[in-house]
């Protein structure tokens, strides 16, 4: 069978793991230089992205269910939440990492960590939940009509 | 107090920090909780802990003075501190109070009000908001101020847009509000921006100090503050900025008509107490200026004109949003005259407004829930049908009216003391003005209710008794009975508000509180 | 005077941007292009912010690599002091800090208003959907319309 896309989904085969591999080098560069959870979550949720733009949002929707979706955007916040929530438990203000860890330093190295995994989890959902929430909508013209 | 033994030292230390994050995590918990039920549950378990935290953390800060909040161990200014005055204390436990009632409205409400798909993260946009509103009135940071409102208003968005189950003009009354909405954080928020120009810092107390030093600033200053007035102008629905208000209040589902007439323009006006009064200062001749002529003239034109145009509404829900921009235009009036006794009735206005306000949606919410009554033409008989519920709309009415031995007596009497003590005798008129203008709007409700024959069915039946469940009644008469309890210092309920508000008032002007 | 005008451009470019911005929103009729207004809007204040934190000579607010290491066992009252020794030198604890940087605060609440921003659009965005499920239509004019039998009713059904 003639595809007209063949090129566009061999490329993007090799493209989107190399994208998730880059979201994690942002999402751990962020010590040492630009970088973080929203930056590495908007990148991550490009891959899936692309992967839906190129193989149709159904079989992007059995890659990453949107269940997912629903359960991570809880998670990541759960993790902001729930790290400061155990600085509390150890007797520190909320969010106050020092408490993390022995020494003070380590302990915001820690925290900051948590945080940021957090907020790499809640912006990759919430960004493929917005193209999940305005793709799935029933399309009004026919893909004959472009 | 006996009762604060039994409140753990922890949550009254950490109380400030607790009553934003535990909303917060428990909305997101919430939004994939499976049903109706266990949402409303939650919600409600976090809101009155909530309100028992507030509750015990100004109670805190009247024996022991301001109350700073590290966030993060961070101190300030570098840091974001939470605050705890008795300007915000206040205005905390009204907020948390009024979404403990509007909960209680909310179950047997949203059955019919909101799509059943839609219900659990209706709760979870609650919580949201409530965590918004919370942070924008107890964090110390001016920038924090701008993210909480925009989490609150984000939410409000989304739970005025849910009212389109039942009437399809919500949307776009969201989305009118929505772009006002907008336009007025960034507004704000450019405000800020020049503010952090001229300072250097985004403590809000630590503004005030330098401003103060730098004896109000350059031109970068008064840019600021006006910015900073039309943004949260926008917010509070001050009276040329008030067009996303009727729609909003009017199609939201009820219980979010309730909590954001009692809550949401009152946080905005707090805002605008505390950048007035606390960052800038009445002794700078631009904010003076603003004071007395914007404030004051904007006041008294939108309490004149909302008031008229109320009385012409034939929605009733528009007709007590357009009384709501009229009561704003009483506050501004008494930040205006900028005395202590007139922003004691400004504030005082403020806690007795959100109490009437919301006693009078929830009767008129109530009345759609019965009879799907929308239009004040539909009142007839309604006295007759639904008794209790319109006795309670009854004394809601009669104290947003301000008859003696209500809420709103006591704060309108105030008002136009202090504006005769400034010698604003023309500012004492116009109250008493639009007081006679509230009697049309509201009497005309109250007289249809009562001396007309109950509406005939269509079958040729009369409409027989059909009182509201009694989930409804309860915080209903829980409004009026408080407006009541305020307005005749039963219980000291009178001494105990009026002592709050001369608290704030003091502190924003001062004279140590 | 023109060189006065080229050292803000900034600001100009900012005011523009502010004002196009607003004038679409409260020009156009179609849901989407007030949308389109309301986040250039919303950019120039964005830029307003950026522009604020540049310290001239300042390099970009990264700590360089050495640098990182000597912070990476400090204590955070120590790192306070030496954000506000930034340029000048944090004596006390021996580190030479003779690199400016530029402010980095303004760049991290631009980042969260760009994420506010975001959701303002996308709430924006899904609202004009649902209106034109409803309405058929995103031209306010046409929904104004459809509503005017509606408001004189003013019922729900």
């Amino acid at each position: 069978m003639h595809d007209p896309h063949v090129l566009l989904r061999v490329i993007s085969k090799f493209l989107i793991p190399i994208i998730a591999l880059f979201a994690l080098y942002v999402q751990f560069h962020g010590d040492y230089g630009p970088g973080g959870g929203f930056q590495a979550g908007v990148i991550l949720a490009a891959s899936v992205i692309l992967y839906a733009l190129i193989f149709g949002l159904d079989a992007a929707k059995k890659a990453f269910p949107p269940s997912w979706v629903r359960i991570g955007m809880t998670i990541g916040v759960l993790l902001y939440g729930g790290t400061g929530v155990v600085t509390w438990l150890l007797g520190g203000e909320y969010l106050n990492y020092s408490v993390l860890a022995h020494e003070a330093s380590h302990g915001q190295h820690y925290g900051i960590l948590a945080v940021e995994l957090g907020v790499l989890v809640t912006v990759t959902t919430v960004m493929i939940a917005i193209f999940y929430a305005f793709g799935s909508r029933q399309p009004e013209t026919d893909e004959r009509d472009w | 107090m006996a009762l604060m033994d039994y409140i753990p030292e922890w949550l009254l230390i950490h109380g400030p920090a607790v009553i934003i994050v535990l909303p917060l995590i428990m909305a997101a918990v919430t939004s994939i909780l499976p049903g109706r039920k266990p949402a409303w549950f939650v919600a409600m378990l976090v809101t009155i802990i909530c309100t028992v935290t507030a509750f015990a953390v100004a109670i805190y800060n009247l024996k022991t003075g301001v109350d700073v909040y590290p966030m993060g161990g961070w101190d300030p200014p570098h840091g974001i501190s939470l605050l705890i005055d008795a300007l915000n204390a206040p205005i905390l436990v009204l907020i948390t109070l009024m979404a403990v009632v509007s909960l209680v409205y909310a179950l047997p409400a949203t059955l019919a009000e909101v799509e059943p798909k839609k219900r659990a993260p209706y709760y979870a946009a609650f919580l949201l908001c409530v965590a918004g509103l919370l942070g924008m009135v107890v964090t110390g940071d001016a920038f924090n101020v701008f993210v909480f409102l925009e989490v609150s208003s984000i939410a409000t968005y989304v739970l005025v847009a849910m009212g389109a189950a039942r009437d399809r003009r919500a949307l776009s009354a969201a989305y009118n509000y929505l772009i006002l909405g907008s336009i007025g954080a960034t507004f704000f928020v450019i405000g800020i921006g020049f503010l952090y120009m001229e300072t250097g810092t985004l403590n809000m107390a630590d503004m005030g100090r330098i401003l103060a030093d730098l004896d109000g600033g350059s031109r970068v200053a008064k840019v600021a503050f006006g910015f900073i007035v039309v943004g949260l102008g926008l917010k509070l629905a001050m009276f040329p900025l008030h067009n996303w208000l009727p729609g909003a209040y009017a199609y939201a589902p009820t219980q979010i008509t309730m909590f954001l007439a009692s809550t949401a323009t009152k946080a905005a006006l707090y805002l605008l107490l505390r950048f007035v009064f606390f960052v800038f200062d009445p002794d700078f001749d631009y904010v003076a200026n603003v004071l007395q002529f914007l404030l004051v003239g904007l006041g008294v034109i939108g309490m004149l004109f909302a008031s008229l145009q109320a009385i012409f509404q034939t929605d009733a829900r528009r007709l007590l949003a357009f009384s709501s921009v009229a009561q704003v235009g009483y506050m501004l009036l008494g930040v205006g005259i900028a005395t202590a006794a007139s922003v004691t009735a400004g504030y005082l206005h403020l806690i007795n407004h959100a109490i009437i306000k919301g006693g009078l949606f929830l009767a008129v919410g109530a009345m759609w829930y019965r009879f799907g009554i929308t239009r004040t033409a539909d009142v007839n008989g309604l006295g007759k049908t639904m008794p209790w519920t319109t006795a309670a709309f009854t004394v809601s009415g009669l104290s947003l009216i301000g008859v003696p031995f209500t809420a709103g007596f006591v704060s309108k009497y105030q008002l136009a003391t202090a504006a005769a003590a400034n010698g604003w005798w023309w500012a004492v008129f116009v109250i008493v003005l639009t007081s006679v203008l509230a009697i049309f709007y509201i009497g005309r409700l109250l007289l249809a209710a009562y001396f007309q024959d109950a509406p005939v069915m269509e079958d040729g039946q009369v409409c027989t008794r059909n009182e509201a469940p009694l989930l409804m009644l309860i915080p209903m008469w829980a409004m009026a009975i408080a407006s009541v309890l305020i307005g005749t210092n039963i219980l000291g309920a009178s001494d105990l508000v009026v002592g709050a508000s001369e608290r704030a008032a003091n502190l924003l002007l001062g004279l140590g509180g | 005077m023109f060189s006065e005008f080229l050292a803000d451009y900034n600001y100009i470019v900012v005011i523009i941007l502010m004002m196009t911005g607003l004038y679409v929103v409260f020009a156009s009729r179609n849901l989407i292009k007030k949308l389109a207004g309301l986040s250039v809007f919303q950019t120039s204040v964005f830029l307003l912010y950026i522009t604020i934190s540049k310290v001239s000579g300042g390099q970009p607010p990264i700590l360089e690599k050495a640098y990182a290491k000597d912070y990476a066992g400090l204590a955070p009252e120590t790192l306070i002091a030496a954000a506000e020794g930034a340029g000048k030198a944090a004596k006390g604890h021996g580190y030479n800090l003779d690199i400016t940087y530029s402010n980095p605060l303004p760049h991290v609440l631009i980042l969260t208003a760009i994420v506010v921003g975001v959701a303002t659009l996308a709430i924006g965005l899904s609202l004009v959907v649902r209106i034109r499920e409803v309405y058929g239509t995103i031209e306010e004019d046409q929904i104004e319309k459809a509503d005017y039998i509606y408001n004189l009713e003013g019922t729900a059904d």
